[in-house]
């Protein structure tokens, strides 16, 4: 796997030029480790190490497993059964067999369940380890939407009722440090230490992030997927851990993806 | 210290409830935040999830609260404030500037919590520019490069800058700034090291030029 070296080599490239950067003064800085990162990004734009998760992705998908030996196949992502081009530009949206707005993360432990016959926690289990199959099936998944522009349908009372809970969840304040989502992702042209930081009230930063997601993370050495990105944020918000495929972290979701639709896809994106 | 906040949870929880200030929006997603966090402990709920008011108002407002509420936060914030026993506002520089660097300590959750007695700090430099030498610095504060060196540390102005770190709601409603006094994240000593941070003439970040 040779874009796999590419990428260990660029880390190198990328870690010697933060450490240089160190030393200049403040704006040049930012700037200089700003342009690695995007030279990085190019470097690795014909490898992005996601692709194992893709692939490990696509064969999950396809293999027959659990205790009824069946693939998911038939799992039907919101455009109809085994449709999986396009899906995850127009998740989350509502599931009638469910009765729930159900995210890709969501979604697929449901075609687990139904189809393979897994239970829920055993379809869960180390969700948020690197390469977990879970991880790998929304990589596969959100990579067969690139290019699809983000559309969320939100005509649902149930996913109009989610859309106004993200909007509100995102201003929530509590905890011993006050924090909100607003606090870091409010306004424009924001970083905390050397990190940018999208403003989602901004449609055009929304669109920016919210297309690169999944993401590899080159930090973790592992491919985030948005619930892992959204329940690591409210760790960093000091709050306790919200429960995988809970209602608010979809909620966030219908709200995020509302706010950066008709952004193209380019998912699987790298990251810092 | 407040002891809105040493509320149990479930009581906090009632009170946000039925509480009008908090309204129907609020409403709608308390039932949602539950759900999400059913696993959480009772001291958990009440340190880290329960709102006391002001958090409560600038969420409902979205941080921009109308006039009148903020005058209320305003002057409920004014309230909390506490000055150190020992009336010690200035305390070690570099021991302030080290807080301002220390952005661990209080997670929590099963995937990547901090080891127990691991630093806790201020993290000032993950939203304001301090020393000019430390360039890993963030901006959704203002730039604080010089904060001593253009005010003075008078005696009103140590009193200022300590009261704004304990409390900046006290100063400006619904601030993105977390009340760092207030919550009991740092201690009165603590804050009076990044008092001296900002004002001594020694300090790194009035130093140069």
């Amino acid at each position: 796997m040779t874009w796999r070296m590419r990428g260990l080599a660029a880390g190198g490239v990328l870690a010697a030029a933060v450490t240089v950067s160190v030393v200049a003064a403040a704006t040049e800085a930012e700037d200089h480790a700003a342009d690695e990162i995007r030279r990085y990004r190019q470097m690795l734009e014909d490898g992005n190490p996601a692709e194992l998760m893709e692939m490990k992705g696509e064969a999950l998908w396809r293999e027959a497993r659990g205790p009824k030996g069946a693939s998911l196949e038939a799992c039907d992502l919101g455009l109809g059964p085994g449709v999986v081009a396009g899906a995850y530009a127009q998740l989350p949206r509502f599931f009638a067999d469910t009765g729930r707005v159900q995210d890709t993360e969501s979604r697929l432990v449901s075609c687990m369940v139904a189809l393979q016959g897994f239970a829920s926690a055993e379809a869960t289990r180390d969700w948020y380890r690197p390469g977990s199959d879970l991880e790998a099936l929304v990589t596969y998944v959100a990579t067969q939407s690139k290019g699809a522009p983000i559309r969320v349908p939100v005509s649902h009372p149930e996913e109009a009722r989610l859309l106004a809970a993200g909007g509100e969840l995102f201003f929530r304040r509590s905890g011993p440090l006050d924090f909100s989502c607003a606090t870091c992702h409010s306004q424009d042209q924001r970083r905390i230490r050397l990190q940018d930081l999208p403003n989602f009230l901004n449609p055009a930063d929304a669109r920016a992030s919210m297309v690169t997601w999944p993401a590899y993370r080159v930090s973790q050495s592992a491919v985030w997927t948005m619930e892992r990105r959204l329940i690591d944020c409210v760790r960093q918000m000091r709050w306790p851990e919200p429960a995988f495929g809970s209602e608010a972290i979809v909620a966030l979701q219908v709200w995020l993806q509302h706010q950066g639709e008709g952004g193209e896809l380019q998912s699987p994106g790298i990251k810092r | 210290m407040s002891v809105r906040r040493r509320l149990s949870g479930l009581v906090a929880l009632t009170m946000l409830a039925s509480s009008s200030m908090a309204g129907a929006a609020g409403s709608l997603t308390e039932a949602i935040v539950r759900e999400a966090f059913a696993t959480a402990t009772p001291e958990e709920w009440r340190d880290r999830l329960a709102q006391d008011d002001a958090q409560a108002l600038c969420s409902q407002h979205r941080n921009q609260p109308p006039p009148e509420v903020a005058a209320q936060i305003l002057e409920s914030q004014r309230a909390t404030v506490r000055l150190p026993e020992d009336g010690r506002l200035m305390g070690d520089w570099r021991a302030g500037e080290k807080l301002a660097g220390i952005g661990t300590g209080g997670h929590i959750g099963r995937i990547q919590p901090d080891p127990p007695g691991r630093a806790k700090g201020g993290n000032c430099y993950a939203c304001h520019v301090m020393a000019p030498g430390e360039v890993a610095a963030g901006n959704i504060g203002p730039t604080l490069t010089g904060y001593g060196r253009l005010r003075g540390n008078t005696p009103e102005m140590q009193r200022y800058t300590y009261e704004k770190i304990h409390n900046a709601q006290a100063f400006f409603p619904c601030s993105h700034m977390p009340r760092f006094g207030h919550n009991g994240w740092l201690s009165p000593k603590e804050i009076a090291d990044l008092v001296a941070f900002l004002l001594d003439p020694e300090s790194s970040v009035n130093a140069g030029r």
